[in-house]
């Protein structure tokens, strides 16, 4: 026969254990799903571990219709493509600003894709913007020392191009400091195509061509302001 | 060669005598006379002093152009054509229009008109929200020798100069009235095919210290007052171009 005070001491163990058990099953449980939450709002891109480099931002003015640079410290990517998207994004990032002289909504998820491609004789002789106005530096003294000239397709995005502003100025802005830009950063890049969405597209929101080439070469800095 | 110059010279100017002579202008009839025995090289001179200017209000029919406070850009420079020709033609200059209603011109059309005008200034109209008051744009073509044959799509290459002249005399204009100016070189396929010195403006609204009316594009007062700049800008080029200056 077991003795009374033994089985009241074995229930209470039993009780004991059942309920430390159960709390940590919640708990464990509770743990968990704060594990999936913290996950969900984390960043999907990889953490910024590069470090912040100069970059020349050709920014747009509509007040004097101008081009003027200014130069940032931003992360940036290793990877060409990477770096030229990053850049331009920057630069549409201060035009959807508050205050902005160029104002155009959206930022920098304005730009999809960069790609950079090599000028193939073909395209060069091709281009539509042969012999424009070649106001700033030639294409022989595009500064390019390493590797041959590079072709910029900017892929825009779909939203981006249906809010932007109409308009001869506006239009002509965001082409010229996108490609200014580009051309700042990458001496390499003497030409710049643009996609929306994938696709061509005959104009940016009613006026300038979006099926031309653009030479950076003839991108520079209008006449500026004349009040 | 010289006979066969003479003779439609000659042709004219026994016309023009016998309408004056029964229209009793008896100095004309002298002039007409005098003409008559006039060396050849008169013939060469400049033909009568006819003034014409192409105003062309961009988009129409299918392209609307910008949305202005709810109004489309294609009526605006359509209203703004309108009010700038009656102007025009109050002040004895000729002007050709590329279109009249709220029709689809494409540029090859609109760059024919303005060629077959032989137009001394050809004005594209534009108006947008964005910026504020005029963008005076001319084409970003490098200039180019006049020659027999220009390639189409080039062809403003030949006038650019004239073209920066032309857009020089506006800028001065719409300062005078007021306006804040911005100067700018484009490429645009109208323009780009003009025969003509040829700027393209966009009209935006004005700054509230520009003085009269409240510088919203639909603002009447503001409309008149860019028409009335527009105006006097060609009256000025019209006495430059007389002036003797050839590009
Ligand atoms: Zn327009």
């Amino acid at each position: 026969m077991i003795p009374r005070h033994q089985t009241i001491l074995f229930v209470v163990l039993l009780v004991a254990s059942i309920t430390l058990g159960a709390v940590l099953w919640t708990t464990l449980d509770r743990a968990h799903k704060r594990l999936l939450a913290s996950e969900e709002s984390a960043p999907t891109q990889a953490p910024q571990v590069a470090p912040s480099e100069q970059a020349t931002l050709m920014v747009a003015n509509d007040a004097d219709n101008s081009v003027a640079p200014r130069v940032f410290s931003l992360p940036l990517p290793q990877n060409p493509e990477a770096r030229a998207r990053a850049v331009l994004g920057k630069l549409l990032d201060l035009y959807c600003a508050p205050g902005s002289g160029h104002p155009v909504p959206d930022g920098a998820s304005s730009v999809s894709q960069v790609f950079l491609l090599p000028v193939t004789a073909v395209s060069a002789s091709s281009t539509a913007g042969a012999g424009r106005a070649a106001t700033g530096s030639s294409r022989a003294a595009g500064g390019n020392s390493a590797g041959g000239d590079e072709l910029a397709v900017v892929n825009l995005a779909g939203a981006f191009v249906s809010g932007h502003p109409s308009g001869l100025e506006t239009e002509t802005l965001t082409i010229l400091s996108i490609c200014a830009t580009l051309h700042a950063n990458f001496p390499n890049v003497t030409e710049v195509r643009f996609l929306v969405d994938g696709q061509q597209r005959a104009t940016l929101a009613g006026h300038a061509d979006l099926t031309r080439t653009y030479l950076t070469s003839e991108t520079v800095p209008t006449e500026g302001a004349h009040s | 060669m010289r006979g066969r110059k003479r003779i439609p010279r000659l042709f004219f100017s026994a016309l023009s005598l016998e309408r004056m002579r029964r229209t009793g202008n008896l100095t004309s009839a002298i002039a007409a006379l005098l003409a008559l025995s006039a060396p050849i090289v008169f013939a060469q001179a400049p033909p009568a002093e006819r003034f014409v200017v192409v105003l062309d209000a961009a988009h129409g029919g299918a392209d609307s152009g910008a949305s202005i406070n709810g109004q489309s850009e294609k009526a605006y420079t359509l209203a703004l054509g309108v009010r700038l020709r009656s102007l025009l033609m109050a002040r004895g200059i000729d002007v050709v229009t590329t279109r009249e209603s709220d029709t689809t011109v494409d540029p090859a059309q609109r760059a024919a008109i303005a060629d077959h005008a032989n137009a001394q200034a050809c004005l594209t109209l534009h108006a947008s929200e964005s910026g504020s008051g005029a963008h005076v744009f001319v084409s970003s073509l490098a200039p180019a020798q006049q020659a027999a044959m220009l390639p189409w799509k080039t062809a403003q290459a030949a006038w650019t100069q004239r073209s920066v002249a032309l857009a020089g005399v506006i800028n001065s204009a719409l300062t005078h009235a007021g306006m804040t100016v911005t100067l700018g070189r484009i490429a645009l396929p109208a323009i780009d095919s003009m025969t003509c010195p040829a700027v393209a403006i966009e009209v935006a609204p004005g700054q509230s210290s520009d003085g009269a009316g409240t510088g919203s594009l639909d603002d009447p007062d503001y409309q008149a007052r860019v028409a009335d700049a527009l105006a006097a800008a060609l009256v000025e080029w019209r006495s430059e171009e007389r002036g003797g200056r050839q590009p």
